[in-house]
């Protein structure tokens, strides 16, 4: 079922919290996975395997290099969400 | 029934759905064995979950196999698991960065690489040992070492290190009833693949030389044939390299 972006942004920051501890008020549209969160390839492996099963979605491998800002990330799960 | 019925496997390298492990891991369920896999620090997290995408989902135990502790206690932490281990998958490889570069990689590089990626084969069938007591069957993953590669540099050194203990478990574990053999894949796009650098120069050459062709996207094929040499269906064979590479290592030109 199709989740708002508000919605995913929220479940998206509690699995960025779980991996990294980050406050879920810091994990904004706007943030850098790498610049401004400061979140390394394995930390990100670790957020896209728990995205795809809480959002019911899959993430290609090629994809994830382009899921640079936190809104590309809700973007790419929304769409696929459909 | 399936050819893994009632087996009991330990199978390393699940990583992510992508992993040949991981294929290796479903079509042993699929074909009837139990199933117990392993991962370690960071990673465990991202195997935990990647597990529950298995038919049934399997239990984790941490092994690093660099870690002497975690080698002297998996006997007894798979015993928590199983009776008794019929076989074990060998997916685990690994080199820092500067072992692929040939001419620069230190010797800190290179025996980083020859402990995770040839050693560790050793290190794993002794550890299983204990639990494997009537016999069973060793499988590893290779890529072809009797050729110097673009970019694998001192991991293609590894792998004939690795091909080479192959032979010596193969000869000391053949009184216990144990086989040892490897599968020879050609090249997958996995996550371990992709943090090689220059990976694509294998990707765009192997389709064309390869007389069957060749999937870089497809781990089945390879996954299958670990399989098989965990099956009762290779009684006689050990210290072999089973080449699942599209037919490559057989071509000329």
């Amino acid at each position: 079922m199709a989740q708002s972006e508000q919605e995913i942004l929220e479940g998206l920051a509690e699995i960025v919290n779980e991996e990294t501890g980050l406050d879920t008020d810091q994990v904004e549209l706007d943030k850098s996975f790498t610049d401004d969160l400061d979140i390394d390839s394995l930390s990100m492996m670790t957020i896209v395997v728990n995205a795809e099963e809480k959002f019911g979605v899959r993430i290609p491998d090629d994809e994830v290099k382009n899921l640079k800002t936190v809104r590309d990330a809700v973007n790419f799960i929304s769409n696929a969400q459909g | 029934m399936g050819i893994l019925e009632g087996k009991k496997l330990l199978v390393t390298g699940v990583l992510m759905d992508s992993s040949i492990a991981f294929h290796v891991a479903k079509i042993a369920q699929e074909e009837g064995a139990e199933v117990v896999l392993t991962s370690f620090g960071r990673t465990m997290k991202i195997t935990q979950t990647i597990a529950k995408r298995l038919p049934s989902t399997p239990e984790v135990l941490e092994l690093d196999v660099s870690d002497q502790g975690h080698l002297d206690s998996l006997a007894e932490r798979l015993g928590q698991q199983v009776d008794r281990l019929d076989g074990v998958l060998h997916s685990i490889g690994f080199a820092p960065p500067g072992a692929f570069n040939f001419l620069e990689g230190t010797w800190e590089d290179v025996s980083t690489a020859l402990h995770v990626s040839a050693y560790s084969l050793k290190s794993l069938a002794a550890a299983a040992l204990p639990v494997m007591g009537h016999g069973g069957s060793i499988v590893g993953l290779t890529f072809d070492a009797q050729f110097a590669w673009p970019v694998y540099d001192w991991m293609g050194v590894a792998k004939a290190a690795f091909e080479s203990t192959n032979r010596y478990l193969a000869r000391d574990l053949g009184p216990k009833g144990i086989r040892c053999n490897l599968v020879s894949a050609g090249p997958i796009r996995t996550t371990a693949a992709k943090s090689i650098p220059g990976f694509e120069q294998f990707e765009q050459t192997w389709h064309d030389r390869a007389p069957l062709g060749w999937d870089i996207r497809d781990a089945v094929p390879a996954a299958r044939a670990c399989a098989a040499l965990l099956s009762d269906w290779f009684p006689a064979t050990t210290g072999e390299i089973v080449h699942v590479d599209g037919g490559v290592h057989a071509m000329g030109q």
